[in-house]
């Protein structure tokens, strides 16, 4: 594996006001690397990922994305966001559009493609979340799991180079968490470079080649799933791991 | 069992047949005092001369009568309002949204201004003041006046249908490259006129209703037509009975068009 760096954040830090949601953030996601966040809530995993593609502006240190600098208001974020996909915990699909326009109206108006290569684009990825047949629905239409795996569709429409995830499951009811890992999974055999935040332990330790665990605001820990997972060298790590591990 | 409810002054009110009765009483009682009055005030009605203001036919054919063109005029006058209203209203709201400090400032001003202005000064302005030093006559001043006055209500239309599209939309359009153009056209604004359709719709028909206004500077819409009528005829009572109930027709079914479409639009979505 070639050790291409994609995302480098260099003491990143955060502040809301006088709050501090990230401090002295150091990290690195390398092409064709998985990453999985995770920590308390209010430990600044949604922050920092924001921060990967923008969303969020840093207010310290360096990040760049994909070789793009970023900093507030950069001309060249957009061009980024193009090639750096993001799902959200909440879907975010647009509700007045079908299924399939979801998925064309990013390569349609963003990327420019002509209507048959977007949907062309569309409808492989639909087949490749396991959801053809729902291309004319509504997504109220439509389960939390299929809304999120044509989340998932949408940001693949991009072909991005990168893909971040917030949570993707923490909204959903329980019986519908597996079908939307299970194309996850598939999505990390395919060597896309992932950053996901999630307390999907068993997804983590499938798919991930790094766990980075954070707490307010710190990475505390970045190492790989077999020492994180069974030998943390954090007390925090620690404690939080049995947390959830419980459940 | 249901437990039977008390019987209370509402529900006594509330049952159909008294409401009916109730409902005829007024509107007698409303009809017959404006009879008595006109009477005591020796007025001689003359109903009979109305018609041939909607219509008549003479040796040339079928022709339209005043107050059609009146309603015409009126129609006219406010659509063309309306249309330039909705793209000052649009750009006052995309000012107002922009995080610029100078667009925010500009938009408030603005508002500010308009808001605190009455109709009938407005009017003035444009007819008197601005009318002869840009050079335009008083159907421009007349349609300027409108525009103007209603794009601040309707800039506040937008600006809470915008905002009430939640967040994440936003965020959904960046995150795959939008600009903020492309999410307002795209994204944004296809929402938000769900929410926006029900007070535009009023705003429409209070604008027909404000456009009664420019008959002091005698554009010829349907109060002017009505004051010419009575200046010929002195028939007021008639007149004005006639054109209330000209506005009253062009507004109610303007009203249940927009609901219906309204309709449609809901189980669309
Ligand atoms: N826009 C904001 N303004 C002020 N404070 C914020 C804002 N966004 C986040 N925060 C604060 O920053 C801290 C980190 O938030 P963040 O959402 O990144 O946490 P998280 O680790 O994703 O938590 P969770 O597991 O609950 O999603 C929290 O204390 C939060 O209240
Ligand atoms: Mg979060």
């Amino acid at each position: 594996m070639t050790k291409s760096p994609i995302i480098v954040a260099n003491g990143v830090g955060k502040a809301f006001g006088d709050f501090h949601a990230l401090t002295d953030v150091h990290m690195t996601v390398h092409k064709n690397e998985r990453v999985v966040v995770c920590g308390p809530s209010g430990s600044g995993k949604s922050t920092l990922i924001r921060c990967f593609n923008g969303l969020e502006n840093h207010s310290s240190g360096n990040l760049t994305v994909d070789g793009i600098e970023l900093y507030p208001d950069s001309p060249e974020i957009r061009q980024l966001r193009q090639d750096v996909g993001m799902v959200f915990q909440q879907f975010n699909l647009f509700p007045h559009l079908t299924v399939l326009e979801n998925l064309m109206i990013g390569p349609m108006k963003v990327r420019k493609l002509d209507r048959a290569q977007a949907e062309a684009t569309a409808r492989k990825y639909l087949e490749r979340v396991r959801i053809p047949e729902q291309a004319d629905k509504r997504p109220a239409q439509l389960s939390g799991g299929q809304q999120q795996r044509v989340a998932i569709a949408r940001a693949l429409c991009m072909e991005p180079r990168v893909m971040l995830f917030d949570e993707p499951t923490s909204a959903l009811d329980p019986e519908m968490i597996g079908e939307v890992l299970d194309v996850m999974v598939e999505l990390a055999d395919t060597g896309m470079t992932m950053v996901v935040v999630t307390h999907e332990m068993g997804f983590a330790r499938k798919v991930a080649d790094t766990m980075v665990f954070m707490e307010a605001g710190r990475i505390v820990e970045t190492s790989p799933p077999e020492t994180f997972f069974t030998n943390p060298t954090s007390d925090r790590a620690r404690m939080f791991l049995d947390q959830i591990l419980e459940h | 069992m249901p437990v039977p409810r008390p019987v209370t002054f509402t529900r006594i009110v509330n049952t159909t047949p008294v409401a009916v009765v109730l409902y005829v009483m007024i509107v007698a009682v409303i009809v017959w005092a404006s009879y008595t009055g006109a009477q005591q005030m020796g007025y001689n009605w003359q109903w009979y001369q109305i018609p041939k203001y909607f219509y008549r036919f003479t040796d040339d054919g079928f022709q339209v009568g005043e107050i059609i063109t009146g309603l015409w005029a009126t129609i006219v006058l406010s659509l063309t309002s309306f249309i330039l209203a909705t793209v000052l209203g649009l750009g006052v709201a995309l000012l107002r949204l922009s995080g610029l400090v100078v667009g925010k400032g500009v938009a408030v001003t603005y508002l500010e201004f308009v808001r605190n202005i009455p109709l009938l000064v407005l009017l003035y302005l444009f007819y008197y003041v601005l009318g002869p030093v840009f050079g335009f006559d008083r159907w421009t001043a007349a349609v300027l006046t409108l525009a103007v006055f209603h794009s601040a209500l309707i800039s506040e239309i937008f600006r809470a249908g915008i905002n009430s599209v939640a967040n994440g939309q936003w965020e959904a359009a960046a995150s795959i490259g939008m600009s903020r153009a492309q999410a307002y056209r795209y994204i944004i604004l296809p929402q938000s006129v769900r929410f926006m359709l029900p007070p535009l719709t009023g705003e429409v028909v209070h604008l027909i209703k404000s456009s009664a206004i420019v008959s002091v500077i005698a554009v010829a819409e349907l109060t002017t037509i009505g004051r010419n009528i009575i200046s010929d005829t002195y028939m007021s009572f008639e007149v004005w009975f006639t054109i209330a109930a000209v506005y009253l027709a062009l507004t109610l079914v303007l009203s249940f068009g927009v609901s219906a479409v309204e309709k449609r639009f809901q189980s669309e979505t």
